[in-house]
């Protein structure tokens, strides 16, 4: 084992970690946001939407995200209207480009996770805020989606990790991040076995900090669900306690 | 309407080769289905086996192929094989650089990793074998690799459809970057004919509807071969 070089190469990769962050957390912010517009089109009963959001989902995840990538990036700058519109200062630039396509791809399976979780919202649960005189946006913010949330959050996790690995397709627009870092140091050096070992565990460390991070979160989400006696008929005052939590 | 003939069979069109590019697709998924299901069946069972080491190479193997990017392991088993393969050929008297084929060192990189995600599916679905089965086998004096072949495997290819069906869908969006060896996949093909054309955008989005055929004609294929498997077992969720 050559300790210097490893060494070396291990701070070369982490130089390009940033980019890294960069992209994904900024094509995961625009996705999600996206992705809450695509279910709100989906299951708003609207024909005409719900076909769009439909379509959105089945193009964006049936064809690859290399593929759309250079769509966005080569393809878009083709049209001379596209390089005189005032979105080219954004469009030529490749960090921009793949910001864009990895938030549009990302948008389509994560729509598809909230609808599951929204599917997963027990009817009474909504029925018994009705009841209480909650509706429209109060229901949607304390019934609705804390509960939803809490369900896709296992299945976003892992699309979440999907996404980390996604960031290294950015390399292939000549966005220098961790992979497209390392493909360079493997052709200059030709020793792949050990740039590969220091890139993988840069994203497998990324990884596991970021499913540990969501699964704090999920376990501060179902909080009120801990310690929950097994018969819940025999202390009804627990129901009050559940009240105070959710607010 | 000039992109017909861009994209027509004749000798200035690419349709031709689009198509080609289409089936080498489909050819090196496949190939990596095959290498991923020796690959996932093998670490299943270390996994299953009940062996510290086993299943700690288990373990490690389907978090490493799981958690790095595709391009990576592409890269490695890419340039690391032609590494390979140049000292090889440098021991046996061949001067200069061997390449690993791009279709080999394709079908072995989406392998991998679609070794790492069919070993979970395969594990989920000998997990989800009932137990009284196995006992009934052995009950009646089946031996062990009788019982294997007999009560096993024929209920672990049915439970572990749906899951294959995903990892061929993951499998064949990866085969996309496979392209960066220059194998003349769809996706090289169509960015081929971009290049040499300069018209990106049709080409990317007619390489983008070509892959959408692919998806759906696969998704098609795995909802029929989960209905027929599915024939002589009771409908709904429960199991009897």
């Amino acid at each position: 084992m050559d300790f210097p070089f490893l060494i070396d190469t291990l701070g070369k990769l982490m130089a390009a970690l940033p980019t890294t962050l960069g992209l994904f957390s900024l094509s995961v912010t625009i996705g999600g946001l996206l992705a809450i517009g695509i279910v709100w089109m989906r299951v708003s009963g609207h024909f005409v939407l719900e076909r769009f959001a439909r379509a959105y989902v089945f193009v964006f995840r049936g064809s690859p995200l290399l593929i759309q990538m250079f769509l966005v990036y080569y393809g878009l700058g083709q049209f001379p209207a596209v390089r005189h519109s005032l979105f080219w200062p954004l469009l030529r630039e490749p960090f921009a480009c793949a910001v864009i396509s990895l938030a549009l791809c990302t948008a389509g399976y994560t729509a598809e996770i909230f609808r599951g979780g929204l599917l997963a919202v027990p009817a009474r649960e909504v029925e018994a805020a009705r009841a209480t005189g909650m509706s429209g946006f109060l229901l949607l913010r304390r019934i609705i989606a804390p509960i939803a949330l809490r369900q896709a959050l296992p299945s976003y996790s892992t699309e979440i990790v999907l996404m980390v690995k996604s960031t290294a397709l950015a390399s292939l627009v000549t966005v220098w991040e961790v992979t497209g870092v390392a493909q360079r140091i493997i052709s200059q050096t030709y020793r792949t076995m050990e740039v590969f070992l220091c890139a993988a565990a840069i994203y497998l460390v990324l990884n596991f900090i970021i499913v540990r991070l969501i699964g704090l979160w999920e376990h501060r989400l179902s909080r009120h669900r801990r310690g929950m006696p097994v018969s819940s008929l025999s202390k009804p005052l627990q129901a009050g306690g559940n009240l105070g939590d959710a607010s | 309407m000039a992109f017909i003939e861009t994209l027509g069979f004749g000798s200035t069109g690419w349709g031709g080769l689009l198509l080609i590019g289409a089936l080498t697709t489909l050819a090196v998924t496949l190939a990596s289905l095959g290498v991923g299901a020796v690959l996932g069946t093998l670490v299943a069972w270390a996994k299953l086996s009940g062996n510290r080491i086993a299943g700690f190479v288990g373990d490690a193997y389907t978090t490493i192929f799981r958690g790095v990017p595709e391009l990576l392991v592409i890269y490695l088993v890419y340039f690391g094989g032609s590494h390979a393969v140049t000292s090889a050929g440098k021991a046996l008297g061949f001067e200069g650089f061997l390449g690993l084929p791009s279709f080999l060192a394709g079908a072995i990189a989406v392998g991998v990793i679609s070794g790492a995600y069919q070993a979970e599916v395969y594990r989920g679905a000998f997990l989800a074998v009932l137990p009284g089965e196995i006992e009934a086998a052995r009950a009646i004096g089946m031996p062990r690799l009788l019982r294997f072949r007999r009560i096993i495997v024929p209920q672990i290819l049915r439970f572990a459809l749906p899951g294959l069906g995903n990892v061929w869908q993951l499998s064949l969006k990866d085969s996309a970057l496979v392209s960066v060896t220059g194998l003349a996949e769809l996706m090289r093909t169509s960015q081929v004919a971009a290049g040499s054309t300069r018209q990106y955008f049709l080409f990317y989005i007619v390489g983008g509807c070509l892959y959408l055929v692919l998806t759906s004609f696969s998704d098609r294929a795995f909802g029929a071969a989960e209905a027929h498997t599915g024939k002589s077992f009771r409908r709904g969720l429960g199991r009897a």
